[in-house]
Order: structure tokens, then sequence, then C-alpha cells
């Protein structure tokens, strides 16, 4: 996990491993200045000697510099280093994305993908820098105060060596016992938060049934819940700082009686300065601070663990299609062709979505594709341009299995208008021109007037420019439709396949939409999948799922004659009486 | 937090206050003792400093000198001394421990009691507040505003506690020690703040195009991902990415910018405090030559000094353990420290703008109550009778009746509008006799789901009237309108929990046996039981793990459950095709049997046996009656269902 991760520092490497160095070079330089200070009592004060205070405060300033231009490069390496690494994983994870299957793309969910690029980068961002502040400082600068504590005094400064290893050891383990609540008690956080997302959304019911006081008393109960494991954390955590402190003050009074011993010496034999015992007590305060960062760097990592399980997860995920190694290049006609074809979207699934599929249809060719929810319509048509691949048997579009085809050339000739279509934040132009970038002002009209979208286009204030709002929230769901519709037309495809997609569209435009198609794109293969039997009557032939299975297929009069749930379904739906449209 | 911008907020006095008010409202003898205790121990702190200069100059140096001078040293008033100190440290320790623990409870109580009134306030918003706010921004109250403010009491301010005591104790003991130096320390801690605040305004323009460009590259990523399989359908993967590399780019680069300024605070800092060292010490020096400055007296400064410097830059190190998501806090900032508090200041300035908005009005006074014929006399009944009445006290002379709930309802020149410059429905007039079905056609926008909404009071209408069995619906008590009906809408929202629970929604206390009488009514049993756990399948995030039609089931049942006296289908079932449909529909019609019910569908199967159809354009009704009469008539409803133009 952390290997994959790694390799995303890419360029930055270099200046990834030389900010530590400088954060070690700023921490030599912070830690002479006890040595200095302590110099400066001994000699400068007990022995009143301004000019050595001067020369020995001029040594402290130069110091001072040196730490200041080392921390300095050392921001600087961090956060070019900690930027470069969060750019390099968006990018890594939106390109991988890109080439995710449909297959990919339902494993995670949307909404877990977009988490995964913004916050869990963001965590990793921060952390990484934090790392590269502090992973060497910290413990560094513990080394280094404990080498110059030995160097004063070996003797005092083994009690540092023994308070630091008893405060590693408590730390530790109460951390390690707090984060175990603090992660239980971010899941129970989330979960709170998604209760609140719900009454939000669904307030209407809420209020329908008046359920107010019974959602309030289930938050209620959620929020004393949070409240009890957020205390049970932060109990281990507020008891560190007085076992620390605790610590610092028996070290001192320890330092200080056995420093005093030593200084007063027995018959005039002192073995340590007072300055030295300032700048042992300075370091004390050193090695506790620089504890406490060493504790925070573990919480932090553990804490951001997830996060970088979850990045790594979506870099490491392999599209589960790939382009064959010579891709036929052209797809000859319109004509499709189900071989035997069995399909599931997953391998353990028992029963298969799709299994027994023969069919063959005819370049240009309108075909219509009625049934039941879960009946697997929509799952019959997204194995025409491989959006899935089959499990057993094959799919042939204009007599070449879909698996041989470049996958690029087959989806620009097989255009898919989905179930759950979306349109980008952009003009309404922009957004025809996904289905074809050189698409002329009038061909993007004229895939207007086919799919009926020319009129409300027309009304709007700026016409053809006008902005459609991220997710086509300004536009209802009709026109919404009905952009798609002719977003896809402008590909010019061999075969057209509309997924449900004139559902929310009125009787008579959808009429309308079909006779143009009929008259302006007679050589398209046309695949209809509705709801309604007036969406599909006039097709060629009619298919009939059920179950995984084709149920029957036919024109509109023979499935009425010999397919049951054809009838039945035209009966619901007319109510046994003829239908409007043969009225004319 | 770190890469924000300060935000600018109107009465950073004003919000604090009213935080602390509530703060104080629950908690005021546990401040107290907070207070009790800081005092102990910057009392304690204060000893422990002053220490070192005894211990150096009545102790050390006499001692020094008894024993150059080879008389065997006396260390027993020392060891005395150094139990006094010892004592002084234990008191401390007990007080920040006693203080950290308090404030916990205190942080966490409040936060807990915070987060409720906020949940208990918004259940009680009217629906407009909710149509009218974008759900996002609600969301970020609980999600991102309480969790600043969670930062903010739980963290920030036990440490800016911390930091002020030991500031507060090392002033003191400075002072104590020697006048000159302190002034000296001060002016350097002067110059340190009067640098990192001029830093931070000059780093603010990079944070404010960091947070901007983290805005751009997480909308793009978000649109993108939720349009991916547009892109794949599209082949427009390539194109996605130069777009996101462009925004990608132009973020990073803004990164890096305010990481670096940010990150020259901490080393600044440090050396400036070093800095001050040799200036104290060259004082300290000339001081020591005049003489009245001894040894210990410069030591126990210097040791002052080095914890003032180390709360200064390390104090704020404790927000490393900000135990939050975005570890977004600053390093080496104590004036990073204010700005946390500033957001979360801004935070709870949005969570009390929620509470103080105006929760829903309910002047209603009558009551919906179950009723029963004693002596040929409607009467109100303990139990469920299957019969309701409305129980209408009249003030005027003191007695109360009982209406029965029939289902009768009058619009009466109804005008409304969701803002009062742009009416959406005029001049609404419908009558539906108790047990009517009607239907509400026409395209979208036409004003449909508005009329629902008013029925049920969602929404108080501008002009006219709405009678329900004769009573005025303002009179009636909004809860007890909205019992009496029965809502399935378009959009079916279920709540994380079983399937039991989510049908049990209509009617809390309904038995095992009588939700699976509702789904069976609702004709939902059967995929219920193909369910991995059947009644007791978790469904989670807004029921993502059924199907559109299979959801709506769902919420029939969960409608079918509360045995509503009357029932409004909005689309309800849009997304279940024909062939279920139809077998719902014999569950629908048990269910509308003598209830009168609205019925917005844009399904001819649905909505022909209706009563009464009404045909809306543009917030009018345009024609009405039944699905013969209407086609026979031959205009709007005709060309709707026909796809034919108008018969003229």
């Amino acid at each position: 996990m952390l290997k994959t991760l790694a390799k995303q520092i890419g360029e930055f490497k270099w200046i990834a491993i030389s900010s530590p160095l400088f954060m070690i070079g700023e921490v030599i330089c912070e830690m002479i200045i006890p040595v200095l200070m302590g110099q400066i009592v001994d000699k400068g004060i007990y022995g009143k000697d301004l000019g050595y205070i001067g020369t020995t405060g001029l040594r402290m300033v130069i110091v001072a510099l040196a730490g200041l231009l080392c921390g300095m490069l050392g921001a600087y390496t961090r956060a070019k280093a900690s930027s470069g690494l969060a750019r390099n994983l968006r990018k890594a994870m939106f390109d991988n994305v890109q080439s995710f299957s449909f297959s990919n793309i339902d494993k995670f969910s949307t909404s877990g993908l977009v988490t995964r690029m913004t916050t869990d980068v963001t965590n990793i961002q921060n952390s990484f820098q934090m790392l590269l502040a502090m992973a060497v400082r910290a413990p560094g600068s513990m080394i280094v105060a404990m080498c110059m504590s030995f160097y004063l005094s070996a003797e005092l400064a083994s009690i540092y060596l023994v308070a630091v290893i008893f405060l590693a050891l408590v730390i530790f383990l109460l951390m390690k016992s707090a984060t175990k609540y603090f992660k239980a008690v971010f899941e129970k956080y989330d979960a709170l938060n998604e209760s609140v997302q719900e009454n939000v959304s669904a307030i209407r019911v809420v209020k329908a049934y008046v359920r107010e006081d019974h959602e309030i008393s289930r938050f209620e109960k959620a929020a004393d819940n949070i409240y009890h494991m957020f205390i049970s954390a932060e109990k281990r955590v507020i008891a560190i700082a007085p076992i620390m402190t605790a610590t610092v003050y028996t070290c001192i009074l320890l330092i200080s009686w056995l420093g005093a011993h030593m200084i007063i010496g027995t018959g005039g034999v002192s073995t340590l300065t007072t300055g030295e015992l300032m700048s042992l007590l300075t370091y004390c305060l050193n090695i506790l601070m620089s504890l406490m960062m060493v504790s925070f760097i573990f919480v932090m990592v553990t804490m951001s663990e997830a996060s970088a399980r979850r990045i790594a997860e979506v870099l490491s995920e392999e599209s589960s299609l790939t382009n064959p190694e010579n891709p036929v290049m052209e797809v000859r006609d319109g004509s499709i062709v189900f071989e035997n074809v069995r399909f599931a979207y997953n391998d353990t699934s028992e029963e298969p979505v799709l299994r027994d599929i023969d069919l063959s249809i005819r370049s240009g060719e309108s075909i219509g594709i009625i049934g039941g929810t879960g009946s697997a319509k929509s799952s019959l048509v997204n194995l025409i341009s491989r959006l899935y691949d089959v499990k057993d048997g094959r799919v042939l579009v204009g007599g070449v299995d879909v698996r041989d085809y470049d996958m690029e050339v087959l989806r620009d000739q097989v255009a898919v208008v989905l179930q759950k279509n979306v349109l980008f934040s952009g003009t309404i132009y922009e957004n025809l021109r996904w289905g074809d970038p050189d698409a002329t002002d009038e061909e993007c009209q004229r895939a207007c007037r086919l799919a009926c979208a020319d009129e409300f286009i027309e009304k709007m204030p700026e016409g053809y420019d006008t902005r459609i709002e991220q997710g086509g929230s300004n536009v209802s769901g009709g026109q919404k439709q009905r952009l798609c519709i002719a977003r896809a037309l402008l590909k010019k495809p061999r075969i057209l396949i509309l997924d449900d997609s004139t559902s929310a569209v009125d009787t008579a435009t959808d009429a309308k939409i079909r006779r143009a198609f009929a008259e302006e794109i007679p050589d398209t293969t046309k695949l209809i999948i509705a709801q309604r039997v007036s969406s599909v009557e006039n097709c060629d032939r009619i298919i009939v799922m059920d179950n995984g299975r084709i149920h029957g297929i036919g024109t509109h009069s023979e499935l009425i004659e010999n397919d049951a749930i054809y009838r039945e379904v035209y009966e619901s739906q007319t109510g046994g009486e003829r239908d409007f449209d043969e009225k004319k | 937090m770190r890469g924000m911008p300060r935000p600018r907020i109107e009465h950073p006095g004003r919000i604090l206050a009213r935080l602390f008010s509530v703060l104080f409202q629950s908690y005021g003898p546990q401040l107290i003792l907070v207070v009790c205790c800081i005092i102990a121990s910057v009392f304690a702190s204060i000893q422990g400093t002053l220490f070192t200069k005894t211990l150096i100059d009545s102790y050390i140096t006499p001692l020094m000198e008894e024993s150059a001078a080879g008389v065997t040293p006396d260390y027993g008033p020392l060891l005395a001394a150094m139990l006094r100190v010892a004592c002084f440290y234990g008191l401390g320790v007990v007080a920040a421990y006693v203080q950290s623990m308090t404030m916990m409870y205190v942080s966490q109580g409040t936060l807990s009691r915070l987060r409720k009134m906020l949940f208990e306030h918004m259940e009680k918003l009217p629906v407009k507040y909710f149509d009218t706010h974008a759900h996002g921004d609600i969301m970020s109250i609980y999600t991102n505003d309480i969790d600043t403010l969670r930062q903010m009491i739980s963290q920030s301010i036990p440490q800016l506690l911390n930091s002020a005591i030991t500031i507060v104790s090392v002033l003191v003991s400075m002072i104590v020690l020697n006048i000159p130096l302190t002034i000296v320390t001060i002016l350097m801690v002067a110059v340190m703040l009067t640098a990192s605040t001029a830093a931070t305004k000059a780093s603010g323009k990079n944070f404010v195009a960091q947070q901007k460009n983290i805005g751009a590259v997480n909308g793009y990523i978000e649109e993108m991902i939720t349009g991916q399989k547009v892109v794949k359908v599209f082949c427009h993967e390539q194109e996605s990415i130069r777009g996101f590399d462009e925004l990608n780019e132009a973020l990073y680069e803004s990164a890096f910018k305010a990481q670096t300024f940010s990150g020259f605070l901490g080393p600044i800092n440090a050396q400036l405090g070093n800095v001050s060292y040799v200036l104290c010490a060259l004082t300290g020096g000339a001081l020591a030559l005049a003489s009245d400055l001894t040894a210990g007296g410069v030591a126990a400064f210097f040791l002052a000094l080095v914890q003032l410097f180390g709360v200064l830059s390390v104090g704020s190190l404790a927000s490393f353990l900000t135990f939050n998501k975005n570890f977004s806090m600053p390093i080496n900032q104590i004036s990073m420290q204010f700005n946390s508090i500033i957001m979360a200041l801004a935070g709870a300035d949005r969570v009390f703008a929620l509470m103080d908005e105006k929760p829903e009005e309910d002047e209603g006074y009558v009551t919906l109550v179950n009723a029963e014929i004693r002596d040929g006399e409607l009467t109100e009944a303990d139990h469920r009778t299957g019969r309701w009445a409305w129980k209408h006290y009249h003030k005027a002379d003191g007695t109360t009746t009982y209406v029965p709930q029939e289902g009768d309802i009058t619009f009466l020149g109804v005008d409304f509008g969701y803002t009062d410059d742009k009416m959406v429905l005029h001049d609404i007039r419908l009558h539906a006799t108790p047990g009517q079905k009607i239907a509400l056609v026409g395209s979208t926008g036409a004003g449909k789901t508005t009329i629902t909404n008013l029925i049920n009071r969602f929404y108080d209408i501008q002009d006219g009237k709405i009678r329900y069995d004769n009573i005025n619906i303002n009179k009636i008590r909004k809860a007890d309108l909205r019992q009496s009906f029965g809502m399935v809408l378009q959009d079916t929202h279920l709540f994380t929990g079983t399937v039991m629970e989510n049908i049990r929604y209509g009617k809390l206390d309904a038995t095992d046996e009588e939700v699976v009488a509702a789904a069976r009514l609702a004709n939902a049993d059967g995929f219920i039981r193909r369910l991995p756990q059947g009644y007791d399948t978790m469904l989670h995030g807004d029921g993502a793990n059924l199907s559109q039609g299979q959801r709506q089931l769902l919420a029939i049942a969960r409608a079918a459950i509360a045995d509503p006296p009357a029932l409004i289908l909005d689309e309800a079932t849009s997304s279940i095709d024909t062939r279920t449909e139809k077998i719902v529909q014999d569950g629908m019609d048990k269910l509308m049997k003598g209830r009168t019910t609205f019925v917005i569908a844009h399904r001819l199967s649905t909505i022909r046996n209706s009563d009464c159809i009404l045909v809306m354009e543009q917030g009018r009704i345009i024609e009405s009656g039944t699905h013969e009469e209407l086609l026979a008539l031959g205009k709007k409803y005709y060309q709707l269902y026909t796809g034919n133009k108008a018969k003229e």
C-alpha cells in the first residue's frame, strides 16, 4: 500500500529526501544554543566578562541565522514535496479512473471515488507534510539533546533516559487505546451525519408522517452515544499531559538535587558547573517536547492509514476491459449478433443476469425492447458497445466480435443514451459537441431538431449558448433526455441505443422523435428500451425480455398474438381498449 | 485551519458571547472549578520557576564556597526546600489534571447539546427552508461547522488556556526575577508577533488562491466522476484528463506557494526567539556587572525564556493531535490557533443562524381523534376505531364539537407562489368529495405537486381558502392534518435501517405481522423475501441497494401501514414497470378504497379510472372531468395521451 503511494512522489523524490536533512540542520543549530547559554552563565555572568558575553552572543546569532536558513529551506522543500505528491496522486487516480470499465466504476461508488480523490488526498498531503517536518526532527532533536546531555554529564543524563523510556511507554499505550476509540467514534460520527443527511433530503417524508419527535429522539440517542465515546477516548489523551508534567517535575527535582551535589562537590572538586546545570534543565524540556511530537506522529500516521488504503485501492485497480493487440479499426455496418450469450456482473453470483441470448439484428433495423424491472434490458444493450464483457458466447457488431475492436472505434459507432444520463456544466453547444467536437452550429441544431429539443432551446434567453449547470439542474428531466439524445445523434453512429431515454418526455413528443428517427436516419440500427408499449410498437421487431431471457421476439401484432407477457403489458397500458395511437 | 483565509465575520465578540452563554448555562460550577484550577496551576508553576534562582543563589553558591573552604556542606535545608517545591509541583499536576478533565466534560457536553439543539430546531423548520437552502449547505453546518467548533472547544480553547497559563506564570516569574530583562523579552515577543502577522497577511493572497483552486478541482472531479459512464460512452477520456490537468496544475502551484509561506513562519519565530536569548544575555551580563543580578537569577530567567518560547512555538504542537480527519492544524504557530478560533466562530455563526431560523408556526387547534358513535352521537375514542373525527374547540362558547373526518376537500380561488413576486398557481378551484380519486395531470412545472404541497400545508397559500371537511385547514393542527394524509412521493426516501423498520416508519407501534401485511398489500413482500436477510436486510444510503421500483414499493407499503384517512400519491408508481404496476395497482386500489386520494401521474393506466381528472397548465386548471369526458372534449388531455393534435 505505501509502496503504491510512494511511487507517486515521482519527480519530487530528491526534494522530499532533502527536506528532513534541512530539518536536521535546524535541530543541530537549536541544540547548540543551550550550550552557548550555559557558557554565558558560567564564564560571562560568574566571571563578569561582558566581552565574552558579546562574542558568545555573536556566535549565537550566527547559529540562529544558520538555523533560520535551514528552517526556511526545510519549509520550502516540504511544501513542494507535499503539494507535488498531492498533485501526482490526484492525477494518477483521475487518469486511472478514466481507464476504468463500467464494472470497475460499479465497484467503487461515485461518491466514494470523489472522496478518495479529494478528502483522502488532502489527508495524505497533510500527513506527508507533517511527516517530513517532524519524522526526522522530533527523534533527531531528542537524540541530539540526549547526546549533549550525556556529554555534559553522563550520570544526570541517565535520569532522562529512564524518564524518556517510561514516558514513551505510557504515551504509546495511552495513544494506542485512544486511537482505537477515536477511530470508532469517527465512524459513528459519520453515521450520525448520514442520518442528518437523510433527514434533510427526506424532510417531506418526516413531516408528512409527523415523525419529527421520533427523529429527534433517535438523533439524541446517537448524539449521546457519541458523547460517551468521545469522553472515553479523550480521557486517555488527557491523562498524558499530567503524567508528562509530573515526570518533568520529577526530573527537574532529581537533577537539581544531584546537580547541586555535583556542583558543590566533595572537598572542593566539583564535577559540574552552574551553567551546565542550566543547559541540562533546558535539554530536559527539549527532550520531553520531542517525545510529545513523536507520539503525535504515531497518532497521525495511524489516522491517515485509512485514507492511504483507499487511495491505493483506486491506484491499483486495473481496468477489466483492455483493447486487443491488433484491434479492428472500422465498423463495417450496423448489424448486431448475439451468439449464445451468458452474462453476469460478477463472477460469484449464482444466477446469471442474461442467459441463452441468441439474436440477430440487421443493419438499419429498428428494435424495441420491453420487459419488467430487472429483466436485464439494459444489461443486454450494454454488451453491444462493450461496456461489459460477456461471460460466455459472443457479441458481434458488423460481423466482428466486439472484443476485437478498438474500444474507441466501437463506441464511436455505437451511441448509447444511458438511463442515468448526465449533462455537464457548459453551454448547450459545448454539451452537444461531446458527440462530435467538430460539429458545426448547423449540425448541432439539426440534431436537436431530430430529438425535438430545438423548441425549448430556442425559447431560452441565450438559445444554444445557454449555460447548463452542473448535473443539468437547470433543465427539466424531459429536456435533459432530449439533449442527451441530440448529443448521441451528433456521433452519427451506425447503431443508436436509447435506454429508457424518453421516459420523462410526454407521449406526443416521444412519438415525434420516433417519427423523425424513421425518416431522417433510416440506415442507423436503432434499439429502443421503453416502458410504454406506444414507444416501441412501430419498431420493425420487438424483443420481450423476462428474467434475463428473451421471452418473445416479433412485430407488434405477432407478439399480441403469441406473447403472453407482451399482451399483458399492452393491456395494462390501454385497459384492454384499443390504443389511442391507432385512432388516427 | 491551514490553507484557509481568515474569514470575515461581522460580530465575533457577539458570537463568542453567545457561545459562552450556552457554555455557562449548563456548566457554571464546572467553569468556576476550572478557573480555580488555573490559578493553582499558575501559582505552582511560578514557584517552580523561581526555585531555580533559590537553588543556585541560596544553596549552590553558598555551599560551593563552604565546600571550597573545606567545610562539609549541610544538605538538610536544601532537601527541605526541595520537598516544599515538590508539594507545589504536586498541587500543579493535580490542578492541571482536574482542569482538563472538567474542560473535557464541559466541551463534549456542550457540543452534544449544540448538536441536539440544532437538530431539534431543524426538524421544526418549515419545508420552505429545505426547499430554499441547498442541502449541501445545510449538511455542511453539521459536518464542517460543528466539526470546527468541536476542534475549537475541545482543542484550541484548552490549548490556549494551557498556553495562557504558562505565559502568565512565566511573565510573573520574569517580573519577580528582573524587570529590565522582562521588558527586553516583551519587546522581542512584540517583534515576533508583528513579524508573523505580517507574514500571514503577505501569504493571504496565496491561501485565497489555493482555496479557490481546491474548490475548482473538487468540483471538476465531482462532475466528471458522476458522469464517468457518459465520459466512457463518448470516449471523452482524453479531454476529461486534459481539463483536469490544467486545474490540478494550478492547484499545485498555489498550494505550494501557500504552504511555503506558512512553513516559513516557524523558523522565523524560532530564530527570533534565539536572538532574544542573545539580547537577554547581553542585558543580563551588563546588569550582572552592575551587580544587582545574581547568576541564579540569570539562569532562572533563561529557563523561563526557554519555557516562554517553547510555548509560543511548540504550544500549538498539541494541535497535531487534532484527531480530525484533515490534520490541517498549523505548525509552530500560536497565531494560527487564533485563526482556527476565528474559523470556528464563523462556523458558530452559521450554526446560530440556523437556530435563529423561524420554526414552522402552527396556530391550528383542531385535532384529529379516533372516533366512535356512542348513543347515536360521535365522540372521541381512546383506541383505533378505523373512524376519525375532527375535535373542534370553539373558543367563543367554550364547547367542543366533533366533525366526522370524511375527506371532503375544497379549494376556493387559491393563489399561491413560492415567492411573493411570482405566482405559480392561479385561482385554483376544486372539490373532492369523500372517497373520490382526483387525478392531476399536466406537463412538468404546471403546478401539480404544488397543489399537494398546499393540502398538507408544507406551504401556506397567498389567497383563497382550502377547506377540509368544511374546516379551514389553517385551523387544523399541522401534525393532525398531515397525519390524515398518507403521502407517497416520486423521490422515495428511505432511511438507514432494516426493511422492517422502514415500513414501520408509517406506524411506529406496528407489529411484524402488520408490516408483512402492508408489504403484501403493496406487493413488496415477494422481493423483500428474496433479499439476503429478508425483512431484516439493512438499507444503506437512502436505499441505494434497491432499485427505484423496489423503493417505491416500500414507500407504498409505508403509506399503507399508516392506514391514513386520505392519500396523496405523487408519481408514486413512475419507476415501477407497467406489469408490476398492474399488480401493485390492485393493492393501491384496495388502499384507496373509501379514501379521498390525490394522484399525480403521467401514466394513463394509473389515472384513467379517476373520478375526476384535472388538467393543469401554467398554474391553472384548464380542463376537468372523467377520462371519457376529457377524451370526448378533444383538447389538451386528448392531445397529451394520444400524441395527436387537439381536435378543433
